[in-house]
């Protein structure tokens, strides 16, 4: 496998070898179950399928109800794909946990869903300096200056940084180390942060060998 | 327990005697040199307890030739080998930051040496 799906724990410290404090994230990481298998002949490509966490029957659609039963699985919440490891034998239903895909030493992407920040100005969307706190200004502090010229061009360009939503998107962070696995709890231990708030899902993936 | 704290339950230590600031205690850290491990000692004074669960550090101060001297640990860190409890301090505070300013004479007096 060269990956699996999981969800934000929270963060701590551990200990490594030689004594040193090892900021960590902890994430919930399956056991995933194979729901698909795309294979060459009938999709053009190569991927496994994986799904993550119960959801009840009755807020799954019919279509995804019969989606799950044909790989005998319960209705998950999270679905998605990964690329298929070379030799790897898989079948539907086959469930996945963290000691069979991560060890220690792995280096690996977490991708998930950044915290939402609401409307938010430009100092701290864009991380621009602001206007002068002192010397008579009066609601200059956080505003964002100028945002172009008058008469030429006379409008304003496309993808000027300025206020708006922040947060909430997709993020992927990559180069983590595998720091430590717990597989009685499925537990994945990653050093430095990850996206998200805590309880919100996460897609972890090997790292490709530079 | 929740998954977080299970986690910090794995590494944290059992052996840690109970102590307290102002508590006078003996730090035996293990300290490696090449490929050599070797312990080395830390007298002095707790001055502060910070923290909690996995991770709580302590403050300890010395006067080492005249120089104060002050090193934090973690409290649960493997390369603590041992923490001896030397005497036991009488003082009323929690954070004795305030001994950085005191005479050895006075330090003694606060701590109830």
């Amino acid at each position: 496998m060269t990956g699996l799906l999981g969800k934000k724990i929270g963060m701590t410290s551990v200990f490594d070898e030689t004594g040193q404090v090892i900021p960590c994230t902890v994430i919930e990481a399956g056991p995933c179950f194979v729901t698909q298998i795309k294979t060459m002949d009938r999709d053009g490509y190569q991927a496994v399928q994986l799904g993550f966490a119960e959801v009840k029957d009755r807020r799954t659609s019919k279509p995804l109800q019969g989606h799950f039963a044909k790989a005998n699985v319960k209705p998950k919440r999270l679905v998605r794909e990964f690329d298929l490891a070379n030799g790897a034998e898989l079948q539907p239903g086959q469930e996945i946990r963290v000691d069979s895909v991560f060890t220690k030493g792995d280096v690996v992407s977490v991708i998930g869903t950044s915290k939402g920040r609401g409307f938010q100005g430009v100092v701290k969307r864009h991380h621009f300096g602001g206007g002068f706190r002192t010397h008579g200004q009066s609601d200059r502090e956080r505003a964002p200056g100028s945002i172009g010229s008058s008469s030429y061009p006379s409008r304003v360009f496309k993808g000027m940084r300025m206020a708006g939503r922040m947060g909430g998107t997709q993020v992927t962070v990559r180069n983590l180390k595998v720091v430590g696995v717990v597989p009685d709890s499925n537990l994945l231990l990653v050093k430095g942060s990850v996206p998200g708030a805590i309880n919100s899902f996460l897609e972890i993936r090997k790292d490709k060998p530079q | 327990m929740n998954k977080l704290q299970l986690v910090d339950a794995m590494q944290m230590r059992s052996d840690i005697p109970a102590f307290a600031s102002g508590d006078t205690v003996n730090v035996h850290v293990r300290v490696v040199e090449g490929d050599k491990e070797r312990i080395q000692q830390f007298q002095g004074v707790v001055i502060a307890r910070h923290g909690s669960g996995m991770s709580a550090t302590f403050t300890v101060r010395k006067v080492s030739d005249g120089v104060g001297v002050e090193r934090i640990f973690p409290l649960h860190s493997p390369r603590l080998a041992k923490i001896e409890k030397v005497k036991e301090g009488a003082v009323r505070r929690a954070k004795l930051y305030y001994l950085r300013h005191l005479a050895a004479k006075a330090i003694r007096q606060k701590t109830g040496g």
